[in-house]
């Protein structure tokens, strides 16, 4: 009888992984060293909870009696978020279409492609510290931070994007004897504009994030307010300040994705 | 005959109207802002020398720094972005499993752990830093808190991603075994979520290490902190070094991840 032999010797379907084991028993040792090499001790760490309580009850409840003061600050982030957005796009569809290989020639594609890659290397508050000391503090600072950092991010996912097309259709529409301007506009487009829209409302979702925050280092905005508030121990209003800040996100993220089903 | 001449359209009147309603807001939103944005013309126009005066600064660059504070702060900022990666897999991975609809089907559950990782998200690392700054004081314990914080909401919805699209076939076999809900997981999902978890896990890793290098500048360790010092002193020499090395270090890490990625997917 051929039946299943239950007592025969098989081979364990779950095998050990000593490389996974020793990639994780590395990791270990790595926290133990950098927790003695940085002095995090468990006592410091503790002491930190009991002043976290503190800061928690000073935060509750939080205070919008300076309404006027936390509205101007969420206009000017607003501002910022939506200029630096739009001229962000704007050139960054040039740049894009620059930076395609499949589109422009190397010497046009490399230099530009430098370009974008050198505004994404750099945290948009460094970027926003040099932007200040040549503007000055104010909006302008975080528009022109923030439309660095949106070339630095969308140029190069759409000239990803339109790496990606398909050829046969810009072939079709050259056959008919149509100029650049127009195979980019019924060729090209058509194919990545949905791509571009997704990648454009996830950068002014972002770019309303970083609006609160450029503010930080004096370039305009919420996060202006928010680091006085720190600043001068108002953890009640600082609370107020996060709430909204929290809010304007969940709201910015419900407006996208309208726009998004529309676009589809 | 009629079809010949059919008019085509791409897009019915509906999507035409509704996408002409976006633009339309996009740019009555645009020149509302422009019109009331405060812009000091002056300093526009004095930009590019203000620039120049910068860059002249900063040249030339002060390398005799770099040994006496710089390398320690890199290597600092490396900690904290490693540790800071590290200890949000301890918060992420529970809230990611309690986002996964295949696991927890619970509308419960899913709102609580999509509150903890849009909040987690909402608030920029420099927001967080400030936060620990004034509970742990100044230090590298603040940085790695901000940088842990951060990343629960990043980490912890594309791993919720990862696992809601496993494969249910090899599940569904581990069930019919009568495995333990803590074999199935490790048995079966584990295993089909491990290249994505490693790619999320380096991919912000290599956005940490962008990001740890400015929380000095609210007192929460790292380069930032030697870069927030020498900018208030003026010293623009010492600045310009400290910047070429987190370009330095950027980059290398982007090279260390895209390698790692190659070789592990």
């Amino acid at each position: 009888m051929d039946g299943i032999d239950t007592n025969k010797n098989r081979e364990n379907p779950f095998k050990h992984n000593w490389f996974i084991s020793a990639i994780w028993l590395l990791v270990v040792c790595y926290v133990l060293y950098t927790f003695n090499a940085m002095d995090l001790s468990w006592g410091r760490i503790n002491e930190g909870f009991g002043h976290a309580s503190n800061l928690l009850g000073r935060m509750i409840p939080p205070n919008f009696s300076r309404w006027s003061l936390l509205l101007s600050g969420l206009i000017e982030s607003l501002e910022i978020a939506v200029i630096s957005s739009i001229c962000g796009i704007f050139i960054s569809l040039f740049l894009g279409l620059f930076a395609a290989r499949n589109m422009m020639p190397s010497w046009i594609s490399s230099p530009v492609r430098a370009v974008i890659a050198l505004c994404r290397t750099f945290h948009p508050v460094i970027i926003a510290i040099l932007f200040v000391k040549s503007v000055g503090f104010g909006a302008l600072a975080g528009i022109l931070t923030l439309i660095v950092a949106s070339i630095g991010f969308i140029a190069k996912l759409f000239a990803e994007a339109i790496e990606e097309i398909s050829l046969k259709q810009v072939e079709a529409i050259r056959a008919t004897g149509a100029g650049f301007t127009s195979i980019i506009l019924f060729s090209v487009m058509p194919q990545v504009f949905a791509r571009f829209i997704g990648f454009s409302t996830y950068q002014l979702d972002s770019n309303l994030r970083n609006s609160t925050m450029v503010g930080i280092v004096g370039a305009g905005g919420l996060g202006g307010t928010l680091f006085s508030a720190f600043q001068r121990f108002d953890y009640d209003f600082v609370a107020a300040i996060l709430i909204i800040i929290i809010a304007l996100i969940m709201f910015g993220e419900f407006l996208s994705n309208i726009v998004r089903r529309i676009f589809r | 005959m009629n079809t010949i001449d059919h008019h085509w359209e791409r897009f019915t009147l509906k999507q035409k109207l509704s996408r002409y309603a976006v633009y339309l807001v996009l740019v009555m939103a645009f020149v509302q802002s422009v019109q009331s944005v405060e812009v000091i013309p002056e300093f526009l126009l004095d930009a590019p020398e203000q620039m120049a005066d910068m860059f002249s600064r900063m040249w030339p660059m002060d390398f005799a720094y770099y040994p006496v504070a710089i390398h320690d702060a890199m290597i600092e900022t490396l900690n904290i972005a490693t540790l800071g990666t590290l200890i949000t897999l301890i918060f992420a991975v529970p809230l990611a499993l309690m986002n996964a609809r295949n696991i927890v089907d619970s509308a419960l559950c899913q709102w609580i752990s999509r509150f903890f990782l849009v909040s987690s998200r909402s608030v920029n690392s420099l927001v967080w830093a400030l936060l620990f700054v004034s509970i742990f004081g100044p230090g590298v314990i603040a940085g790695v808190l901000a940088i842990a914080f951060r990343s629960i909401g990043f980490v912890g919805k594309l791993l919720g991603e990862a696992i809601e699209e496993v494969n249910m076939g090899s599940i569904e076999a581990l069930k019919a075994t009568g495995a333990s809900w803590l074999s199935i997981l490790l048995k079966g999902y584990w295993p089909q979520v491990l290249p994505a978890f490693f790619s999320i896990v380096l991919f912000r890793w290599d956005i940490n290490v962008r990001e740890s290098a400015v929380l000095g500048l609210v007192g929460a360790g790292g380069i930032g902190v030697v870069l927030d010092d020498s900018m208030n002193l003026f010293q623009w020499d010492r600045v310009a070094v400290a910047l070429l090395a987190v370009f330095v270090i950027v980059i290398l890490a982007e090279i260390a991840v895209v390698n790692i990625r190659k070789r592990l997917i």
